[in-house]
């Protein structure tokens, strides 16, 4: 799919809450085995939320994008974790961006791939011409059943991109976006429960590598493009071995993927997590490289782009906070610190 | 608090939204539509800063009702860079780190929850200033 008239991104961001758990301190309280799918996963504090992360992600993205708020004509926030079940998040972060209601905002759904449907739709509505500027948000407080595989990964975080069309001011414009949809059961949450279900046999091969596999091919053959063609590649990160083990599958080396690759420090962000890793890939990437970024959602799909980087990287990059000030700000927290900031006990 | 009454506030407490006297140059947070100084009525909506330094705080281990979930937490009194004094909750910062002087800024994060079933209500907190520096090479692998 491509935009009829060219659309690149104005401005964009990253937040990670400042507490993280080791994965080998779940282990330890669950007696579970030493080898672990991460390092460490960052935790949201008691007062955060999926929505409180969209904020802080999108006040840095316009202050990177350099634009008046109230310009921004529609808000799309992806997450499995909203704060209401009933109850959009966008309003909220549209008001305390001081963005006028004039807005189109919705909240977006569909498992860790939800913040890059925003994308695509934010990329057609600035390449219609019916907003100016659009900004897609992936946000989650992702929670795992306790004991269970997925507790070890479920982490926090949100990242907001702003589109406008391509200009001087775009930091990187979209060549074109392709995805990859089927009726997969390999993870879904029913009403009312806590936690998610999944099926162990379903998420690899027939689950997260068909899908982006199948997305990422299609983008390349629809802008006849190679792999090698790609500076840098973006790929969901449910894992450390997943993201690893697609790229290799589509012939890119591993140090293309290395610099957006933070699922070892700061877990699966669910709907967060692709557009995190763009974030951080786009913080040390150059004027004229390509970077492909595939996102994955059970249930399932993919979404893959392909963005080319733009000179105005270099004066817009030092305006807001690098992905790295997060992941470096930490504190450490131990289990039953993270049952209370997430909520898991019962009063 | 009642829905109404949260909608009411929402722009000074997302947003640090106050006014501005015209004629003496007050500032006030919560915003007033008379200055309490000097009466006039010319005031004018203005934000206030995001970047301040710790003046004085205490520790809440007793909360009101509806902030049980937050204690033990740390209230402070903050100067903002326009030299307006604010009340806020310090966040991301634990009590044996607090101190007067630390460079704060604003957050956004929860205040209180109205039960199960009622708002959330929203608005700003401080956390220690989050430091970056685009010299040095980000590094995620550190
Ligand atoms: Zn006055």
């Amino acid at each position: 799919m491509k935009p009829l008239s060219a659309v690149g991104i104005v401005g964009y961001a990253g937040y990670i809450p400042i507490y993280r758990i080791k994965a080998a301190e779940i282990g330890r309280v669950w007696g579970t085995g030493c080898k672990y799918p991460i390092i460490e996963k960052a935790v949201a504090a008691i007062d955060e939320d999926a929505t409180t992360m969209a904020v802080e992600a999108a006040r840095y993205a316009v202050a990177r994008a350099q634009i008046n708020p109230e310009e921004i004509g529609a808000i799309y926030v992806g997450s499995e974790s909203k704060p209401y079940a009933v109850k959009p998040s966008g309003t909220i972060v549209a008001e305390a961006l001081g963005i006028s209601s004039q807005l189109l905002a919705a909240d977006y759904e569909f498992a860790c791939k939800a913040g890059t449907e925003a994308f695509q739709t934010c990329i057609a509505l600035v390449a219609s011409g019916m907003v100016k500027y659009g900004m897609a948000i992936g946000a989650d407080t992702a929670q795992g059943r306790p004991s269970d595989e997925l507790e070890f990964t479920a982490a926090s975080g949100a990242a907001a991109f702003i589109f406008g069309k391509k200009s001087e001011e775009t930091i990187a414009y979209v060549e074109g976006t392709h995805s990859y949809s089927t009726d997969t059961p390999d993870f879904w949450r029913r009403p009312e429960e806590p936690y998610p279900s999944h099926y162990w046999r379903f998420t690899g091969k027939p689950a997260y590598f068909k899908h982006v596999l199948s997305a990422a091919k299609g983008l390349m053959e629809e802008l006849n493009l190679t792999p090698d063609d790609f500076d840098y590649a973006v790929f969901h990160q449910p894992n450390t071995k997943f993201p690893l083990a697609a790229a290799k599958m589509l012939g890119i080396e591993e140090e293309k993927i290395k610099p957006g690759l933070l699922v070892p420090i700061i877990g699966n962000t669910y709907s967060a997590s692709s557009p995190l890793g763009l974030a951080a890939t786009l913080d040390v990437a150059k004027p004229g490289d390509r970077i492909l970024m595939v996102s994955y959602g059970s249930g399932a799909g993919s979404d893959a782009f392909s963005f080319v980087v733009q000179e105005a990287i270099e004066w817009k990059r030092p305006l807001a906070p690098p992905i790295a000030a997060f992941v470096n700000r930490k504190k450490l927290v131990d289990y039953a610190c993270y049952t209370r900031y997430r909520r898991k006990l019962r009063k | 608090m009642s829905a109404p009454a949260v909608r009411r506030e929402i722009p000074y407490r997302y947003r640090l939204m106050g006014t501005k006297c015209l004629n003496c140059g007050a500032l006030f947070h919560p915003p007033q539509r008379i200055c309490p100084k000097c009466g006039s009525k010319d005031l004018v909506e203005e934000e206030l800063a995001w970047r301040g330094r710790l003046v004085a705080y205490t520790v809440i281990r007793r909360p009101p009702k509806g902030y049980e979930d937050y204690k033990p937490y740390i209230v402070g009194l903050i100067e903002l860079k326009d030299g307006k004094l604010i009340l806020a909750q310090i966040v991301d910062c634990d009590i044996e780190e607090v101190r007067p002087g630390l460079k704060l800024e604003a957050t956004f994060r929860r205040i209180r929850e109205d039960g199960k079933s009622g708002i959330i209500e929203y608005g700003y907190k401080f956390r220690p200033v989050i430091e970056w520096n685009w010299q040095k090479k980000p590094n995620p692998e550190k």
